[in-house]
C-alpha cells in the first residue's frame, strides 16, 4: 500500500509552503500559471502539486479544458492547530543534545 | 525515522507533556541541563547565569549577527536534584507567553538509555497555546518572505 502522505510533510517543503501562500493570496490557477512564479523546472513544481493534493491540502476544479488547484479551506484550517512543527524543534534540540552528550561520553 | 519525542497537548488546557527517549545514561541526559557549558551547546544559546541548586537562577540569551539581543529567558530552579528532577520556572522576557512552570524527570531505562519527561504548566490556555504555533508562524513566515523574494525576482 502506498504511504499516506500527511500534512505535516507537505508543508515541510519551502517550495510546497510558498505554493499554498501563493494559492491563498489568489485563490484559482493553474498548473502552468503557478510553475510561473518558480524558477523551479515545471515537472518538479507538478510533482509538488500532485503531493499537495494528495495531503488534501490542494483540491482540483476542472474547467472545460483546464485543472484549477485551489486551497482546501477545511485542512488549512487544520494546520492553524498544528503542533508538529513545535514537535520537530524539540526533536531537533534533543536530538542535539543526543550527539553533543555522546561526543562529550567518547572524549572522556 | 522513528519519531522519538512525543508532545501531548489536550484541546483546552493549559499544560503539556513532551517525553523523549535518549541513548544515553541518566547522569549524562542530566549533565546537559545541569552544565552549562552543555546546555549552551544543544540550546544554541548563550548562558549567562546558571546557578544548578535548589532556589538557583539562571539567566539565557541570544544574540543576532548584528549583535542585538532576539532572545532572553531567565527562571529559577524550585528543586534540583542530580540525575532525577528538576522543577523551574521559565520566562522568555517581552515575548507576551507569561511564565511557564517547567517539571523534568529523568529516568533511568538501562544503564545506557534514559527517558525525559517534561511538564510544562502555563498561565493559561491562551499562552500555551501561543508557544505550540510559534514554531509554525515562524514556518509560515520564512515561507513568506520566500515568496516574496521569489515575486520581486519576477
Amino acid at each position: 500500500m502506498k504511504r499516506r502522505r500527511d500534512v505535516f510533510q507537505a508543508i515541510a517543503d519551502p517550495t510546497r509552503r510558498a505554493i499554498l501562500l501563493l494559492l491563498v493570496t489568489s485563490p484559482s490557477m493553474t498548473a502552468g500559471s503557478i510553475a510561473a512564479n518558480f524558477d523551479t523546472a515545471r515537472p518538479t513544481v507538478s510533482k509538488h502539486l500532485q503531493i499537495l493534493t494528495e495531503c488534501q491540502l490542494l483540491e482540483q476544479r476542472q474547467s472545460g479544458r483546464e485543472i484549477f488547484y485551489q486551497v482546501n479551506a477545511k485542512k488549512m484550517k487544520e494546520i492553524d492547530s498544528f503542533i508538529e512543527p513545535f514537535r520537530v524543534m524539540w526533536d531537533d534540540r534533543f536530538n542535539r543534545l543526543e550527539a553533543i552528550m555522546k561526543q562529550y561520553k567518547h572524549s572522556k | 525515522m522513528e519519531i522519538k519525542t512525543k508532545v501531548h497537548a489536550e484541546e483546552g488546557q493549559h499544560d503539556l507533556l513532551i517525553t523523549r527517549q535518549f541513548d544515553l545514561p541518566v547522569a549524562l541526559l542530566f549533565k546537559a541541563y545541569a552544565e552549562a557549558e552543555f546546555l549552551a551547546q544543544w540550546m544554541g544559546t548563550t548562558v549567562l547565569a546558571l546557578e544548578s541548586r535548589k532556589h538557583g537562577s539562571y539567566l539565557l540569551e541570544t544574540k543576532d549577527k548584528d549583535g542585538k539581543v532576539a532572545f532572553r529567558a531567565n527562571g529559577v530552579f524550585h528543586n534540583f536534584v542530580p540525575d532525577e528532577k528538576i522543577c523551574r520556572t521559565f520566562e522568555m522576557e517581552g515575548s507576551g507567553s507569561g511564565v511557564q512552570l517547567e517539571i523534568y524527570d529523568f529516568e533511568p531505562l538501562t544503564d545506557s538509555t534514559s527517558k525525559l519527561t517534561m511538564h510544562v504548566i502555563y498561565e493559561s490556555v491562551a499562552q500555551r497555546d501561543q508557544v505550540l504555533k510559534l514554531p509554525f508562524t515562524q514556518g509560515i513566515n520564512w515561507a513568506h518572505n520566500r515568496l516574496q523574494e521569489i515575486m520581486e525576482k519576477t
